[in-house]
């Protein structure tokens, strides 16, 4: 019982994670039609640039704003300098150059910050607190817990409740009335890749310190992970990414704990079948809307 | 509240032969003018040219004399042009009072905030009133009628200077024909709005605008008042089909 309350909400801490970099992978779906395969790669390079600022003396906080601008900023250049020029009517060419920018950058990074994990270390103590003889969350979990939570619940006001998040939705939905009604498509779609590569750059960041440390595939089993909530949330559907993501987190924690870790690809890759079949759309999707 | 002046437009799709070829016409400010002609005429050709969605090969398009043709279909839009697109534009995954307010964003190509968006989409509740009983409903759950209304208010909400206007009554009763187009004409009436309205249904068309324009092949081949196109068999016979 006690292990199964320690695993619960440390599986709901993993899940958070999991469920921000799922969001910013249903983020460039919907702004791009496209899921963007470099999101690992792309979401490392902050944090090795965030490390670097903390090393140099920069507080944790400064290494978290300059990893969100940096994401933001490889998602404009990634976005504006590679992707639009690559041709759209088939998914397939942009899954090419994405793999193709995985390489670049997973080589890149090996080059410059040499192929080792290196040791992260949290802002806040990971050793858990117990209330009543019971481990449960850790001062760092809560934090990435508390974090998730205002990241999400932002970008859902963002979406929903500003002018500029309408302007993006409708830019995905229908680019050519938008553009008739005078929004810079373009510029929405850029906004997307950028709002997209920060989150999941905010996750890569909360992520290492829990893991081994960072390395150039730090996020690459986050990413399976997160596209395998993404693809059962729906793809489209940010409540959908935010569900799916700590049910995954959750499942794995909890296979990891009472199996194996090795169990835990397995387990994730069951309930994606699962659901797929049930629902082969995923739990949340908004299909039905754009057939007609 | 402008003139648009089409000069010698040249307009194709592809690389086949061009639909117009050197057409000119000219909308006068505040006028309504009704754009009729059988189907394939080329009045869908030529309005998603006005607004730039499909390239000209040869001439220009002003607006008060100042030449849009280089500018992109957003910053034509932003200049005070605005199109209803032919069928459904309305945004089906969005409200109704998000594709309300997604119009209301702009007032007469310039960005409008806060309550003035407010104050817009409330007017044009007033205008509609189907449309404010539904405002929550999503854009799916609309019937032909409700969405070609919406696509309507959502290009009166943003104040256009010239609106352009694609068979708005494709597929909808003659009385919310009637009742469309009367809005229309009002709103025009009103705010100085000039409107090319492509039509179909030349009878509607003819009761409300006031000079109608006959596009046969591309070409224009009539070009009168209103009345007197409406009282003309043999044109209606030789272009219009009854
Ligand atoms: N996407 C396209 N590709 C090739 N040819 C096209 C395309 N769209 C229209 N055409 C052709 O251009 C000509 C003019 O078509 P257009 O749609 O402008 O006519 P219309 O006057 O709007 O007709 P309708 O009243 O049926 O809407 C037609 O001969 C049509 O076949
Ligand atoms: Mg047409």
């Amino acid at each position: 019982m006690e292990r199964l309350v320690f695993l619960l909400s440390t599986g709901l801490a993993r899940g958070a994670v999991l469920a921000l970099f799922a969001l910013s992978l249903v983020i460039v779906y919907r702004a791009a039609r496209a899921v963007n395969f470099a999101q690992a790669a792309m979401a490392v390079v902050p944090v090795y640039v965030a490390l670097a600022v903390t090393s140099a003396g920069g507080s944790f906080w400064l290494g978290l704003a300059v990893a969100l601008a940096v994401g933001a900023l490889l998602g404009a250049v990634v976005e504006r300098g590679l992707l639009r020029l690559v041709p759209q009517e088939t998914p397939l060419p942009g899954i090419i150059v994405a793999v193709g920018l995985v390489m670049v950058l997973q080589a890149g990074l090996a080059m410059v910050f040499g192929p080792d994990h290196r040791p992260v270390h949290a802002p806040f103590s990971q050793r858990p607190f117990d209330v009543g003889g019971v481990s449960v969350l850790s001062p760092y979990d809560l934090f990435v817990l508390v974090v998730a939570a205002v990241v999400m619940g932002g970008l859902a006001l963002l979406f929903s409740r500003t002018s500029l998040g309408l302007r993006l939705r409708a830019a995905a939905f229908a680019p050519e009335t938008s553009r008739l009604l005078g929004v810079r498509v373009p510029r929405m779609v850029t906004l997307g890749w950028m709002l997209s590569s920060a989150t999941a750059a905010l996750a890569a960041l909360l992520l290492v310190p829990t893991g081994l440390g960072l390395d150039p595939h730090a996020a690459d089993v986050l990413f399976v992970n997160a596209f395998a909530a993404a693809v059962v949330g729906g793809l489209d559907s940010p409540v959908g990414a935010l569900v799916a993501g700590l049910a995954v987190g959750v499942l794995v924690t909890l296979v990891t704990g009472y199996a194996s870790a090795a169990a835990a690809p397995l387990a994730v890759l069951v309930l994606l079948t699962a659901v797929l079949l049930v629902r082969p759309h995923g739990l949340f999707a908004t299909r039905e809307a754009r057939t007609a | 509240m402008s003139t648009l002046t089409i000069d010698r437009l040249t307009v194709g799709h592809g690389d086949g032969a061009p639909v117009l070829d050197g057409l000119s016409l000219e909308v006068p400010d505040g006028a309504l003018v009704a754009l009729l002609g059988a189907n394939g005429a080329g009045k869908t050709t030529l309005l998603r040219a006005l607004v730039g969605l499909l390239p000209a090969r040869a001439g220009r398009v002003l607006l008060d004399g100042a030449d849009l043709s280089a500018l992109s279909t957003e910053d034509r839009v932003r200049r005070g042009l605005a199109l209803v697109p032919e069928g459904r534009s309305v945004v089906v995954e969005l409200t109704v009072a998000e594709n309300l307010r997604l119009g209301a964003l702009r007032q007469a190509g310039r960005p409008r905030r806060g309550p003035a968006v407010d104050a817009a989409v409330a007017e044009m509740y007033e205008l509609f009133e189907p449309l404010a009983r539904r405002r929550d409903a999503a854009g799916h759950t609309l019937s032909g009628g409700e969405r070609q209304m919406l696509a309507l208010a959502r290009a009166l909400v943003s104040r256009p200077d010239v609106l352009l206007l694609d068979e708005p009554s494709l597929g909808l009763a003659p009385l919310v024909v009637a009742r469309l187009l009367g809005v229309l004409r009002d709103q025009a009436e009103a705010t100085g709005l000039t409107v090319l309205l492509a039509e179909q249904n030349v009878t509607s068309a003819l009761s409300v605008a006031e000079r109608g324009v006959v596009l046969s092949l591309g070409e224009v081949v009539a070009d009168r008042p209103a009345a007197e196109l409406a009282a003309d068999p043999a044109l209606r016979h030789a272009y219009l089909g009854f």
